[in-house]
């Protein structure tokens, strides 16, 4: 069947919150109604990262990339558009007078700096459909691989590219892969981490979802390289579109017989099979992601022996995480030489960061290593919304740490990152405009771990929880002198004596806005204010009697009657009664009322 | 999967149809689909071009729509621009027209000159 024009409509978990299913059955009933059901195809795809102007659609052979698209303008499309083929410029992506349409979002900022590998196929192909993978040299590096290539030849190409571990540590990539493949042993295993848990992190879904053939392909080399004929997909349950599309992808390369026995009629065989984990943060950690496979409790163990020695089932094992693996055929397949040409001298490659927070172009984007944490935020993110200011980046989710904003030139990198703090980790990125306190970010994020702790060892169980205690005491006013320095001692032994990467890494966030950010911590503690305005404890809000109106709208909205006054004249608040909630500041229309 | 080249013959197939979905370097076929094109059987001649296309497996050129082109009397009209951005205006045609105008205009290069506009209103 040949179609004169194909609509690709993004199905990534944003893009479907934002409705992008009812977009599609509106459009096939209209296409029906229209007469032109046979003409037009339309195709769901995975992630376009522009997940801030979702949903998108872009129709070809045009390439016009449409965004915001509600239920109510695919008549418009269809019957403009499709029917007689007007472009409908106002909903175009970037210039909306755009000469030639299909380059309407050169110009977008959040375009045209990224590079994309590891995503290249999102937003490009049908991810339920293996034969537009095929199209897009998939399988061409397995058939190198096993046709053409010792394993030994691929270790040494993924070796030479620099690749290292997109996870979060950043491992030499190579190196695990050699460590696998020299162990002796009757069974191994490859399986992929796609335990995702950071908040605000979805690069790993938008991959299983928008382009899942690239990592079964690549473990499928990597079990070549190592010699393992058996792969497990850790994934989360909260993925349902992931596991969905994992699900038809695996089944579907079983029937080309790109998976199974004997695969281009080698001696080479692979099987693989997915795992679902029931969300627990601590099973990313690789040992506990074995552990949970296996069947049991998913909790850590003590390293060594490591995985590649005595992992999943006692046997040799390697584990890589998503993202990595989605590298791994384009390396095979441009040369290790191209993929290290890229990025600085010791990060090789790009990396995929979500972007969250306060700022414009929320969504997924892959920018090449050494890209700095300004361009990211200004030039691809858009910038801060509202005219606020940049106050930090958090990067590396409960691991990682704060950015500030003197540091808003450095090239992103793993070791650049290590050097000032933070982590580059798994690629959650949340932008902190100055309305953001710091205390109460740590705040956050150790209640995060403090929730996620498997309680198998004291450090981490016992003493996350002390110093979540002793931040919620901070923010709560009640901060005692010393307690600085009581988080600090603490930090340092949970960090030394936690039995996994979940526990010693517990206290980064907490050490690293102390660094930062310590005299936020100090006025917390020794003034008891909020420099932000986040804690209300801390805060109190006030009538400015020069500005106050005497309208008395601010009392009559008070829910608890705290305010009280004189028409005309200026009106008081009775801090006894406050409850802080900030309704009179928000209903006063002179900005008579602050929070101090 | 048995061979290295059964994958590249897949790769071939799946590649023609979503080729539709590069315009790179591409020669486009415009077909005015307004009311008017539509009443004259542009609808037709859209149609025989892209099964032509398909027919021959010609990967260098796409079908698209657009509206009206303003000379409504000479529909069904259609476009054959280049990658040069040289345009080529044929009018009154029919599905017979248009498949003659793939063999001849892209695939061999030779415009068929006397179905463009220049002829018709001589």
């Amino acid at each position: 069947m040949i179609y004169r024009s194909h609509v690709l409509v993004c199905n990534g978990t944003g893009c479907v919150s934002s409705k992008s299913p009812d977009l599609m059955a509106k459009m096939e009933e209209l296409l029906v109604a229209n007469g032109i059901e046979n003409e037009v195809k339309i195709i769901k795809t995975g992630c376009f990262g522009l997940c801030e102007k979702g949903p998108i659609l872009v129709i070809y052979p045009e390439g016009a990339t449409y965004c915001n698209v509600s239920v109510d303008d695919i008549e418009e499309i269809v019957n403009e558009h499709l029917v007689k083929g007007r472009i409908v410029k106002r909903l175009l992506l970037g210039d909306k007078e755009a000469e030639d349409v299909s380059k309407s979002r050169d110009n977008v900022g959040f375009f045209a700096k990224q590079k994309r590998i590891a995503l290249r196929n999102c937003g490009v192909i049908n991810p339920e459909n293996i034969e537009e993978y095929i199209a897009h040299d998939g399988y061409l590096a397995l058939a190198k691989a096993v046709t053409e290539m010792t394993p030994a030849e691929v270790i040494a190409e993924i070796t030479k590219s620099g690749l290292r571990g997109r996870g979060g540590a950043g491992f030499p990539v190579g190196r695990k892969w050699q460590f696998a493949a020299q162990e002796v042993s009757d069974q191994k295993y490859v399986c992929c981490n796609a335990d995702e848990g950071d908040p605000g992190a979805f690069m790993d879904r938008s991959i299983l979802e928008g382009d899942p053939h690239s990592v079964i392909e690549a473990m499928a080399i990597a079990g070549y390289a190592i010699g393992a004929n058996q792969g497990y997909i850790y994934v989360r349950a909260e993925y349902p579109i992931a596991v969905e599309r994992l699900n038809i992808a695996i089944k579907q390369a079983h029937e080309y017989g790109l998976l199974g026995k004997n695969i281009f009629n080698t001696d080479f065989s692979f099987n693989l099979e997915l795992r679902l984990g029931a969300g627990a943060f601590v099973c990313g950690e690789e040992t506990a992601l074995m552990t949970s496979i296996e069947g049991n409790r998913g909790e850590p163990r003590t390293r060594p022996p490591f995985p590649a020695v005595k992992g999943l089932w006692g046997k040799p094992t390697l584990l890589n995480n998503v993202e990595t693996y989605a590298n791994i055929p384009v390396i095979l397949l441009k040369g290790a030489d191209w993929f290290s040409s890229i990025g600085t001298e010791k990060s090789k490659g790009t990396k995929v960061f979500a972007i969250g927070g306060k700022i414009h172009n929320t969504g997924l984007v892959e920018i090449p290593m050494g890209t700095t944490l300004r361009e990211v935020v200004y030039d691809i993110g858009g910038g801060i919304p509202n005219g606020k200011k940049f106050k930090a980046a958090q990067t590396g989710g409960p691991s990682g740490g704060c950015i500030p904003a003197d540091h808003l030139d450095i090239p992103i990198d793993y070791d650049n990152l290590l050097e000032i703090g933070s982590m580059m980790g798994s690629g959650g990125m949340i932008i902190m405009d100055e309305d953001t306190c710091m205390v109460d970010i740590a705040k956050f994020f150790l209640e995060f771990t403090v929730d996620e702790s498997c309680g198998k060892c004291p450090p981490c169980r016992i003493g996350t929880k002390r110093m979540l205690e002793i931040l919620d005491r901070i923010t709560q006013g009640k901060g005692e002198e010393g307690d600085i320095e009581k988080l600090e001692a603490l930090a340092e032994s949970i960090n030394k004596g936690a039995l996994c990467g979940l526990g010693q890494t517990a206290p980064n966030p907490v050490l690293s806005t102390l660094k930062f950010f310590r005299d936020e911590y100090e006025a917390h503690v020794k003034d008891k204010k909020c420099p932000a305005g986040v804690c209300t404890a801390l805060l109190n809000y006030v009538i400015i009697a020069d500005k106050c109106k005497g309208c008395s709208l601010c009392a009559r909205k008070c829910p608890v009657n705290a305010i009280s006054g004189e028409v005309k004249k200026p009106y008081v608040i009775d801090q006894d009664k406050c409850i802080k909630c900030g309704v009179c500041m928000e209903s006063c229309k002179f900005a008579a009322i602050e929070k101090k | 999967m048995k061979s290295v080249e059964e994958l590249k013959a897949i790769r071939e197939k799946a590649l023609k149809e979503i080729s539709i979905r590069d315009n790179e370097n591409k020669i486009r076929i415009v077909v005015g689909m307004a009311t008017c094109g539509i009443a004259a059987g542009a609808k037709s001649v859209m149609n025989a071009f892209a099964e032509e296309l398909a027919k021959r497996n010609i990967n260098n050129a796409t079908v698209s729509m657009t509206g009206c082109i303003g000379i409504c009397r000479l529909e069904p009209i259609a476009e054959v621009i280049g990658v040069d951005g040289e345009k080529t205006t044929y009018v009154k045609l029919d599905a017979e027209k248009a498949r003659r105008i793939v063999a001849e205009h892209i695939v061999n290069q030779k415009p068929v000159v006397e179905y463009t506009i220049g002829e018709a209103e001589k």
